[in-house]
């Protein structure tokens, strides 16, 4: 299995694209990258990266943008409310031919499901999905699992907790779905009962024959957790105001949380984060949501790199 | 066979579709989509004594003929129906449908924040068959999953 058959010129719209051993190339490239992420690595002046962000982003759209800028390239694109044309009535497809025959590949995010499958119909170049509705995150369960293991060495054989809204939050699927590509002793599913996974996510775990188990409350299950990995909470997803103020205090981390847990445990969130980690958590030796979000950039620019077919620049 | 003369009478050129599951013949003709209004002459059964099925449906329709693509999508509600091919009153072809691989543009996704039910993008559904049996789809852009249940009652909620 070669790097051009796993990376080059591929579209990246779900995690499941790719397998394990696409990944662990990914991981020792991002790896190497790691001391470039803060100087410069001339391999792609000849390339421009549209950035297509009908939706707002800003640690995505920004870690794209600089490592992009670290590789020598350039950048073009939109976000939001800037989406002139696209406000004007233009359609998704028009606006990604336009963006196609301007540059050398499309990272996209958009609010409805299944955009960036459909922009890489379209386009000839590589397209990059950034994040589309609640369905697939790609590039941050790649940042995920890089970060577990980076942090700890290996995701075979450990614990791991996800908690809050694994229902609708589309970092939670890509990551679940990521998780199946290696083998973690134990998944805990931390969550309300009506923001449990949704069942095709669930199925791909089944598939999978990983081990997992839908826990309501996380002081069950602190002490055998590797890595917990948090998301927020929407008021919105709840029908009731009521419901939301009884549960969101049980998925809010806090330090009392972590009395129990293992030395050695890691604390991930994709970001941003609001309520569900008291920002007293940032000073334990558990978080690492903020290292996390830091090896966006060498991640990205791996990720780049291998898209474009370069790995043999970096030294 | 008997009975079945008695209420339709036989047609010239067109399909039959027989064997299907008692009551489903609706579902089939929208999955098809024939609404009446193409001017097209069909005639439905309902309920009417099988041998194999107990009780089945039949669609006649004439004057169009459709091809296997189009007819394999039947097997989505109708997974045992049998269809004839009719030229000038004989049988011409005869074949069971088969549940294909990939169903592109008969289904509509109910996901209403799919890039399919986007208004003005040209983008046809596609619908993945992840398990023939039990039946289970997923639509190739959101990932909805959908069961034989759901696919009914797809079928039976777009407006038309």
């Amino acid at each position: 299995m070669s790097m051009e058959r796993c990376w080059h010129r591929r579209d990246v719209i779900s995690i499941l694209d790719f397998d394990r051993e696409c990944l662990e190339k990914l991981f020792n490239l991002t790896l190497l990258m790691e001391k470039y992420s803060r100087t410069r690595l001339n391999i792609l002046e000849d390339k421009v990266l549209a950035l297509a962000f009908f939706e707002p982003s800003t640690r995505t759209r920004l870690s794209f943008e600089t490592a992009m800028k670290r590789l020598g390239g350039s950048t073009i694109g939109f976000t939001g409310e800037e989406a002139i044309s696209v406000s004007k009535g233009e359609s998704i497809a028009d606006t990604v031919r336009m963006l196609d025959s301007y540059a050398d590949a499309i990272v996209i995010r958009h609010s409805l499901e299944g955009v960036a499958k459909y922009a890489a119909e379209i386009a000839d170049n590589p397209v990059i999905n950034a994040g589309d509705g609640t369905q697939n995150h790609p590039t941050q369960a790649m940042l995920d699992l890089y970060t577990i293991w980076r942090e700890l060495g290996e995701i075979d054989g450990i614990c791991i907790g996800i908690l809050g809204d694994l229902k609708y939050a589309r970092t939670v699927k890509s990551f679940i779905e990521g998780l199946t590509l290696f083998k973690p002793s134990k998944i805990y599913l931390i969550s309300p009962p009506a923001l449990r996974p949704r069942k095709e996510v669930l199925a791909v775990l089944e598939k999978a024959g990983l081990k997992y188990e839908h826990v309501e409350n996380i002081d069950d299950v602190i002490r055998e957790l590797d890595v917990l990995y948090v998301v927020r909470i929407q008021k919105e997803r709840f029908p009731d105001v009521v419901e939301y103020e009884r549960v969101k205090g049980s998925y809010r981390i806090t330090v009392e949380t972590l009395k129990n847990a293992k030395d050695t445990l890691i604390i991930l969130h994709p970001l941003p984060r609001v309520d569900e980690i008291d920002p007293q958590v940032d000073y334990t030796r558990h978080a690492r949501y903020f290292k996390q979000a830091a090896y966006g950039v060498p991640l990205r620019m791996a990720l780049l790199t291998l898209i474009f077919g370069r790995e043999d620049k970096v030294k | 066979m008997m009975e079945k003369e008695l209420i339709i009478r036989k047609i010239r050129d067109g399909i039959v579709i027989d064997h299907i599951p008692a009551g489903r013949a609706l579902t089939v003709l929208k999955l098809l989509g024939i609404t009446g209004k193409e001017g097209l002459r069909v005639a439905l059964v309902m309920n009417v004594e099988s041998r194999k099925l107990g009780l089945k449906d039949i669609i006649k329709i004439e004057g169009r003929e459709l091809s296997k693509d189009e007819l394999s999508v039947i097997a989505l509600v109708a997974p045992t129906a049998t269809i004839n091919i009719i030229r000038n009153y004989d049988v011409v072809q005869k074949f069971k449908v088969e549940i294909p691989d990939i169903i592109e543009g008969a289904l509509k996704c109910i996901n209403s924040k799919c890039i399919t039910n986007k208004p003005r993008e040209p983008v046809k559904t596609r619908f993945i068959t992840i398990s023939k049996d039990p039946l289970m789809i997923k639509c190739d852009y959101c990932g909805t999953v959908y069961t034989a249940q759901d696919i009914e009652n797809m079928l039976l909620r777009s407006r038309e």
